[in-house]
This record gives structure tokens, sequence and C-alpha cells, in this order.
């Protein structure tokens, strides 16, 4: 929802925090998830996953979670897709340059990433997305890469 | 013998079409775009084949790998006097991308597309790539055959329109009593006017479903040239029965590569008998040679099997 969406990122710093605890309690769990089994894990998360993400912060679910990186502005909501924003069609007004009723997603970005502890991680490129991880929980993926101690180039911890 | 479909407009003014409409066997031949930004790659790779094949198709992203693009491919070929035959998918481009390509190709002198679906890209070396398919297959063919007939899906004109000879891929195989050509049956009303198949190496199931497609009235209505390729060495050939979706390449032919002296030579060997066997084959309007990288061995065997000399 958009007003919600627009009180995410107003609230950027408290999020940023209440999802690095969330972050390193899923973590603890690691050991729990592995019993249970990520896979059989999987779909039940991602649904809480994309439940909750979708009333917070409009998530399409692309499974590989920037908010941490984009001021909690999900990038999916920009109509181009950019994973690095905003573009050069951003209007005066700050709003969008192709669905002009709404703010700009990147522009929400980086007022929201001024408002972080670590919001300078905004200006890192950021990849282009992986399409093979659509529709999967970034929650569980980046909880067992990092527990994994596999080096990867995800910019999620929450 | 062949499909002389002299009741339908000519839709293009490229040798293949003419060679087809003339009720002649025709030979296409595969060529892959290469890794290098250089027309003279692409020219020395297809030299063995000029004035051999009747067309050349450049595979468009094959096995969803990057490579030169195969427009550029083609429109280099167009230019030096080749036909090509441009090979389209859907995987890479939205169908403004794919409208933009499809005029763009008529004005380069690019005569005659392939329509494919394409591999996904996570067949490919970058899996992560994202897979477009904004049309499918009938989707290229219906969106071709509207831009030749002068306009863009939207009603907009395109003058003049890119004079297209439109083909599809089919794959012959054996067929329980209850098939009907359906599939094929769409493609033709989307647009396609010929078929260029999957490897076959098996001509007696090659014979029996020419002969449905005959019965079912599809031969009518567009020519067929049937897949083959110079077979490398019996452990390809084993090779590409395992892994290779729908080819069967029968134990005989396997049998005779491994048994011989030089299993190459003998490959060629069989594809030469194999694309005489074609010529006599009702419905059968050519042949489609591919064999990867070996565009020299191709040309070899067309000379070999003598069935251009009969022109």
């Amino acid at each position: 929802m958009y007003a919600v969406r627009q009180w995410s990122v107003r609230n950027a710093r408290g999020l940023e925090w209440l999802y690095s605890k969330f972050a390193a309690t899923l973590l603890r769990l690691h050991p729990l998830f592995e019993r249970v089994g990520y896979g059989r894990l999987e779909a039940p998360v991602a649904s809480l996953e994309r439940r909750l993400k979708g009333f917070m912060f409009d998530c399409h679910m692309c499974g590989q979670c920037a908010l941490r990186a984009t001021g909690m502005s999900c990038p999916m909501n920009c109509p181009k897709s950019l994973r690095n924003g905003p573009c050069g069609g951003v209007r005066p007004d700050g709003h969008c340059e192709v669905e002009p009723a709404m703010r700009c997603v990147w522009v929400e970005a980086w007022n929201g990433a001024r408002r972080m502890r670590e919001g300078d991680i905004i200006s890192d490129i950021h990849n282009p997305v992986d399409h093979r991880l659509g529709e999967t929980s970034s929650w569980l993926r980046v909880t067992r890469e990092q527990s994994l101690a596999v080096e990867t180039d995800s910019d999620w911890t929450g | 013998m062949n499909a002389v479909m002299t009741s339908d407009a000519v839709h293009s003014s490229g040798k293949l079409e003419a060679v087809l409409r003339q009720g002649h066997f025709a030979v296409t031949a595969e060529t892959s775009p290469p890794d290098a930004a250089d027309p003279t790659v692409v020219l020395d790779r297809v030299a063995p084949l000029k004035g051999v094949a009747d067309a050349v198709n450049v595979t468009d992203g094959a096995g969803a790998r990057a490579h030169m693009s195969a427009i550029a491919c083609a429109a280099i070929l167009a230019r030096e006097g080749y036909q090509p035959v441009l090979q389209f998918t859907a995987r890479d481009r939205n169908r403004l991308a794919l409208q933009g390509d499809l005029v763009g190709a008529g004005a380069l002198g690019i005569h005659n597309i392939l329509c494919l679906f394409g591999d996904d890209p996570r067949s490919g070396d970058q899996p992560d790539a994202m897979p477009v398919f904004d049309l499918d297959t009938a989707g290229i063919l219906s969106t071709a055959k509207g831009l030749r007939k002068g306009a863009y899906p939207g009603g907009r004109r395109v003058s003049p329109p890119p004079a297209l000879f439109i083909g599809a891929a089919d794959a012959p195989r054996p067929l329980d009593d209850n098939w009907k050509p359906d599939g094929l049956r769409a493609k033709i009303d989307a647009g396609a006017d010929f078929f260029q198949t999957q490897y076959c190496f098996d001509m007696d199931v090659l014979r029996a479903y020419m002969a449905r497609l005959g019965d079912e009235g599809i031969t009518e209505r567009a020519f067929f040239l049937i897949g083959i390729g110079p077979i490398a060495s019996a452990k390809s050939a084993r090779y590409m029965n395992e892994n290779l979706f729908g080819v069967h390449i029968p134990e005989l032919l396997v049998k005779r590569l491994e048994s011989a002296k030089d299993q190459r030579a003998e490959g060629r060997a069989i594809c030469a008998e194999l694309l005489q066997e074609l010529r006599e084959i009702d419905g059968v309007s050519g042949a489609h040679l591919m064999a990867p990288k070996q565009e020299a061995s191709i040309a070899q065997v067309i000379e070999e099997s003598g069935v251009l000399a009969a022109r």
C-alpha cells in the first residue's frame, strides 16, 4: 500500500534497527532451520515474507532484497525496475516520469538512506536482478548464505 | 514430388523461396555467429558454403549464450551475396524490439527468418539473465506476417514492408494414431511458409511422419526442410541420442560409424546418403544441415551427395 510504503521510508532508521535484530534472530535460528530443512521452510516463509513485506513495502518478491541499501524503498516498485537510480526522468516535484501520481521510488530511497545509520551503502553499485530468485524467500537465502559464510554479493540483511 | 505451391503469392525476392517454389530440392546449412567483432571471422567461417548451400541459417544466441548478434551476422552474409535465414528467438527481446528488428532485417536485405522460442537463459552460461518471452513463437510468426502485409500490430503502416519468407521449427517423430497436426496448423495459420526441423536420422520414422502430414493436408501448405548433419563419430552419435531432445540416431548407423576406419568420413558418407534419400520422400522439400563449426564438412557432404547437380 502506497501510504504504508511512504511511512516505511520515513521511518527507515527505526526499521533498519528492527531489521538488524530480526536478521540476527534468523541467523541464530539457522541450526533449527537446518534441522527442519530449508527446502521445507521455503513455501511457508516465502508466503509470510510476501505478505509482511507486501504490506510494508509493496514488495515484489524479487528474492534478493535490497531494502537495507535502498532506504527501505523497494526498487522493484520503480516502473523501470532500476536497481541503481534514480533515472533522468524524475519530475521536478520528485514524482515518477512513468507514473506521475507516484513519488519516485529512488528519490524516496535516497531520502530514506539519509535517515539510516548505514545508509551510505546506497551508493554501492547493485548487481542486475538474478531472475532465478524471483518468488523465493530472501530471508531464508541470506540467513543460510551468511551462516555458511559463503561469499555473497547480497546486499540484504533485513 | 515436392510441394509446389504456385497458388500462393511469392513473399520474398530471396533465392530460398524461389528454389522451393520451383519445386527444386533445397539445401540449407547452419552457421553460428562468432565471438568476434570482425566480419571477416563470419565470412571465413561460411566461405565453404558459398555457391553450395541455397541459404545459410544464422543461429540466435544458441544454447542461451551471447555471441555476435544474429541480425548483424546475417547482414554481413547478405552483403556478401549469401542468402541468410535469420533465426529469431522470443527470448531476448520484447515485441517492440522484435518488430523493429523484423523491419530492419528487411532493410538489410535479409529475405528469410526462422521464428523460434529460444533456449531458456537457465540453460546457458548466464542463468541469472531475464527471460523476456514477451511473444511466443506464434506471436512472432503472426507479427512477421502482419509486418509483411504492411502494418505493425497497432495498425501503423510500414512502407515498403519487409518482404520476408517466414519459417518455423518442427520435429519429425513417431506419431500415435490419435495425433492431429494442430501445432503445425497453428504455426502455418500464424504465418509459417516453411519448416526447418530438428535432426531426423531415422528415415522410416520420417517417411511415416511425412505421409501423415500429407494425409492431413499440411505438406500442401508449407515446405519442409529436414534437419540432418554429418555425425563426427559413434561417440557423438550416442551423445546426441542421450542429450539432444527428440533426436534418435538408429543403432544401425551408430554401428556403421563405430566399425569405420575413419569415423568422420563415414559420418559424411552417411549424411550424403541421407540427403539422397530425403530427395525421394514425398512432402520433403529440402534438407537443413547442421553441425556446429563444421561448415566445411557440410559443404563437402552437399557436394558429394550430388543432390544439387540435377538443377
